[in-house]
């Protein structure tokens, strides 16, 4: 195995999670896609980790941080788009324009 | 190195299976027009990324991956799913912008720098074996990096009071 099969791999799901942020309506659905962008940096950091054989195992232990972060992240996420949908009735991020003046 | 070398060991063959799969569900997940079956194709996904950190010797992130992914966040995306709308077959509304072309732009631009700095910069460097046991990690977490460990505690806990306040009603 070489490290640059999963970098590759990495940067392409990476670009896919661009791609359905760019280009989704449903406020979930860009918070899935952001989900996916996050798995991507995590393949790198466990991938660079193994490369780098370092003795505090740090690409994984910031693997486990960034896995703890985007659990947060997905929980304040979702509640403000529940908070959107009730008083909007629409979680559509091309319909918010509240903070525009 | 040449193709033909690469693919001849087996664990490669095991990687370009999973990352064929995990490729398909992430272009499922930003492609599908049923919500529903974008957040259970995250699952694929994910459950790919897992895989890929068994195959790395990664164990406990592999596990904590299916526990805190699988298992709590794409629920948690079901259930919002449910609450801000349940199209459970394929929606009336639109999912995606009328213009995908900037995006698709984008995305294949991101894709061909990073893919060509890391081919640029790695080449052919090897991967050395080796496995990482939970026991190593642990005693990494809780002594080298004791105080980040208590701070995402912190960030966890304040995730979670700003979650109830957030999503909970006004008391008139």
């Amino acid at each position: 195995m070489i490290v640059n099969q999963f970098l590759v791999l990495a940067a392409l799901l990476f670009s896919i999670g661009i791609y359905g942020v760019l280009v989704r309506r449903n406020a979930v659905l860009v918070l899935l896609s952001i989900e996916l962008m996050l798995t991507a940096v995590n393949i790198n950091l466990v991938a660079f980790g193994q490369y780098l054989q370092d003795a505090l195992v740090s690409g994984q232990v910031f693997a486990l941080f960034v896995i703890t972060i985007a659990a947060a992240e997905v929980g304040i996420g979702l509640a403000i788009v529940i908070l959107i949908f009730r008083n909007r009735s629409a979680a559509n991020v091309d319909e918010l324009d509240l903070l525009k003046w | 190195m040449q193709f033909t070398d690469w693919i001849g060991d087996a664990r490669n063959i095991v990687f370009l299976v999973i990352a064929l799969a995990m490729v398909g569900a992430a272009v499922m997940v930003v492609t599908s027009r049923n919500v529903i079956h974008a957040a259970l194709m995250l699952v694929v996904a994910l459950a790919g990324s897992a895989a890929l950190f068994l195959i790395l010797g990664a164990e406990f992130v592999a596990w904590t991956m299916v526990l805190v992914y699988i298992g709590a966040v794409v629920v948690l995306f079901l259930f919002g799913i449910m609450i801000t709308r349940a199209p459970t077959k394929a929606d009336p509304v639109r999912l995606d912008h009328k213009r995908r072309w900037p995006a698709l732009i984008v995305a294949l631009g991101t894709f061909a720098a990073m893919a060509t700095v890391t081919t640029l910069s790695f080449e052919d460097a090897a991967l050395p074996e080796g496995v990482a046991r939970a026991g190593d990690i642990g005693e990494v977490l809780f002594e080298r990096f004791v105080i980040p460990f208590e701070v995402v505690s912190f960030v966890l806990l304040a995730a979670l009071i700003g979650g109830i306040v957030l999503a909970r009603k006004d008391p008139e």
